[in-house]
């Protein structure tokens, strides 16, 4: 691994990544550059191409065209040195559920090369910090969701791995379990670990993830920070609410002219919605309506959702896509 | 689950564990074969049922088969069970062949075959493990066959030595035959499609064969067929050793057999896996 000055040491780099099953291109060129220590969130909706991307770098797929290092290895020639290294959390739970938690965590500590007392020692560590100790004993399957998504995260990390992979850590999870995996995650980059997950939840890509690719279609869409891609769909939306519902309409073409832009009315009853290019924009328009006397009580500027960059950057939103997939 | 009762700081527990840089070095392919090995045992521990097979089954089939048919086939029933217990051995022994695969299939349909396959161990020692449980399965399934045989009456003229090698060429042809459902575990989409399928082969293969009679018995058109089944191949080597009288023919037949399953087979169930 060479690494140029001043660029930061990269755990994963993905170029031109393809990969087809059958007549489905599922990868059509993706281009991934993770910046080790950090977390990377691949954001997408369902059949975009997360999971295939996880899938190749966690070497459990060949790519058929492109390629993909992680920590310098190709993720083809260099397989057993990188398993060294990763580990992985897929989907769907990725341990025993007919085994009991201390068993599953053994099993992986017995695998990694731990001696039985070793093993034995961590599993307990492991189920006391992730608060899975009273369900030591019983199977996986009796477990709530948040607890298989624990014990499957437990046995990620039997050994730490230099880079994890989560694919959809908090999907199904109710809010109380999905804080508690977060945080998890946080501790887990704390202590120096890579994390490379895969969302369909934009608020979660923006709570967690140091930077953010969209994928859609086998493509990455867009890429950066979540405040660069909030910036590369305008300033935001400026938000106006009115003393005077009745002046609604005058309002409405006033920021029509003004911005050219659509004006959304299903705020509510007193309130108009615009996308606005810039912020000087924004004070134009309200001393605009200030001069034609129309009253306002309230106004906002606010940076884009991630839904909406979504929106913007692929024409849908992304929660209507995964209903689309799951219906 | 209650955090609060708990009387340490689920963080600070949190912080320790994951800051563990511990790294051992990786178990090697005999100890992650026999890791694996140990993880199909302890599902028995919980579903303990899945012993039926190896031993309610070996009893019912022994005691069917031998006080059924035994008057009217060989005139007397000790006289039956001299001969078809090898037979009745080999036939439950190589119908719970198929459970590799199906455990195989099981893993695949769940997540966890994916992180076995991310571990840094030797890979094929997931499908090793499971095959040795197998060894120990089907000599479970032969042990208490010969201990019931031999309390209804079965002596065997080959005596210890004679049963020792007849079960020992049964082991060698049913570890072979097991990487055929291991490959078909790795294709088929359910285990209930990979059941139907095995059982679809075993069924003839099983029946079809000189385990129950003599071949001569059969019409002439069928005699060919029966005398070619693997199985009665297997059958006539396993009655030799036990009988005292060695068929070499049959049980050198027996050793190619096994040997260009596992050689089309093994490989074969690799590639998938690797692939999958």
């Amino acid at each position: 691994m060479d690494n140029k000055a001043g660029e930061p040491r990269m755990a994963v780099v993905v170029k031109g990544l393809e990969k087809t099953f059958g007549t489905t291109r599922a990868l059509d060129g993706v281009d991934l550059k993770v910046p080790a220590g950090t977390v990377y969130g691949v954001l997408g909706p369902n059949g975009a191409g997360k999971t295939t991307v996880i899938r190749v770098l966690a070497t459990l797929l060949q790519p058929s065209g492109g390629r993909a290092e992680v920590f310098g290895y190709d993720v083809v020639g260099g397989a057993a040195h990188i398993r060294k290294r990763i580990s992985m959390t897929g989907q769907f739970a990725s341990v025993d559920k007919d085994l009991s938690g201390m068993e599953n965590l053994h099993l992986i500590g017995r695998l990694m090369g731990f001696t039985r007392a070793q093993a034995k020692a961590r599993a307990y560590e492991l189920l006391r910090a992730f608060g899975l100790e009273e369900a030591a004993k019983k199977q996986v399957k009796q477990y709530s969701g948040g607890m298989q998504r624990r014990i499957d995260i437990a046995a990620s990390i039997v050994v730490t791995p230099d880079l994890l992979f989560l694919d959809e850590p908090t999907t199904g999870l109710d809010p109380r379990s999905r804080n508690q995996v977060w945080d998890i995650i946080r501790m887990l980059v704390d202590t120096g670990t890579t994390v490379l997950l895969t969302t369909q939840y934009l608020d979660e890509a923006d709570q967690l993830a140091d930077r953010i690719a969209v994928v859609d279609q086998g493509k990455v869409i867009a890429e950066g920070t979540s405040g660069e891609l909030k910036a590369s769909v305008g300033v935001g939306k400026l938000h106006v609410r009115l003393q005077d519902p009745g002046q609604r309409s005058l309002a409405a073409q006033l920021l029509q002219q003004k911005l050219g832009t659509a004006v959304d009315y299903s705020f509510n009853g007193s309130g108009l919605t615009a996308q606005v290019a810039e912020n000087s924009l924004a004070v134009q328009i309200l001393d605009e309506l200030n001069k034609a006397g129309v009253a306002v009580s309230d106004f906002s500027v606010g940076k884009p959702s991630l839904d909406e960059v979504f929106l913007t950057l692929t024409g849908r939103s992304a929660e209507e896509e995964e209903v689309e997939a799951e219906g | 689950m209650n955090k609060k009762q708990v009387p340490f700081n689920q963080q600070d527990a949190l912080r320790a564990a994951v800051s563990t840089s511990e790294r051992p070095k990786n178990a090697g392919p005999v100890s992650a074969s026999l890791t694996f090995g140990g993880r199909m045992l302890l599902k028995i521990k919980y579903v303990p049922e899945q012993l039926f097979d190896i031993t309610a089954f070996p009893i019912i089939f022994l005691l069917m088969f031998t006080y059924l048919f035994g008057g009217a086939l060989a005139g007397s029933t000790e006289a039956y069970l001299q001969f078809v217990l090898p037979g009745v051995l080999v036939l439950t022994v190589v119908s719970i062949t198929m459970y590799t695969g199906i455990e195989l299939n099981n893993d695949i349909t769940k997540g966890i075959f994916d992180r076995f396959r991310t571990l840094p161990v030797w890979r094929p020692s997931v499908l090793v493990g499971a095959l040795l449980v197998d060894l120990v399965r089907y000599s479970i399934a032969s042990a208490i066959m010969l201990t019931l045989g031999f309390i209804l009456g079965f002596r065997p003229e080959g005596g210890l030595v004679g049963v020792l090698l007849g079960v020992g060429i049964l082991l060698v042809f049913a570890f072979s035959i097991s990487w055929i459902w291991t490959t078909l575990g790795l294709v088929m989409r359910s285990e209930k499609s990979l059941m139907g399928a095995s059982m679809m082969v075993l069924f003839p293969l099983t029946f079809i064969s000189n385990v129950f009679v003599d071949p001569d018995t059969m019409p002439s058109w069928l005699q060919p067929i029966v005398e070619n089944n693997p199985v009665s191949f297997l059958v006539v080597a396993v009655r030799g050793f036990m009988g005292g009288d060695p068929a070499f023919a049959e049980v050198g037949w027996v050793f190619v057999g096994s040997f260009l399953l596992v050689l089309v087979f093994a490989p074969l169930t690799m590639y998938l896996y690797y692939k999958k």
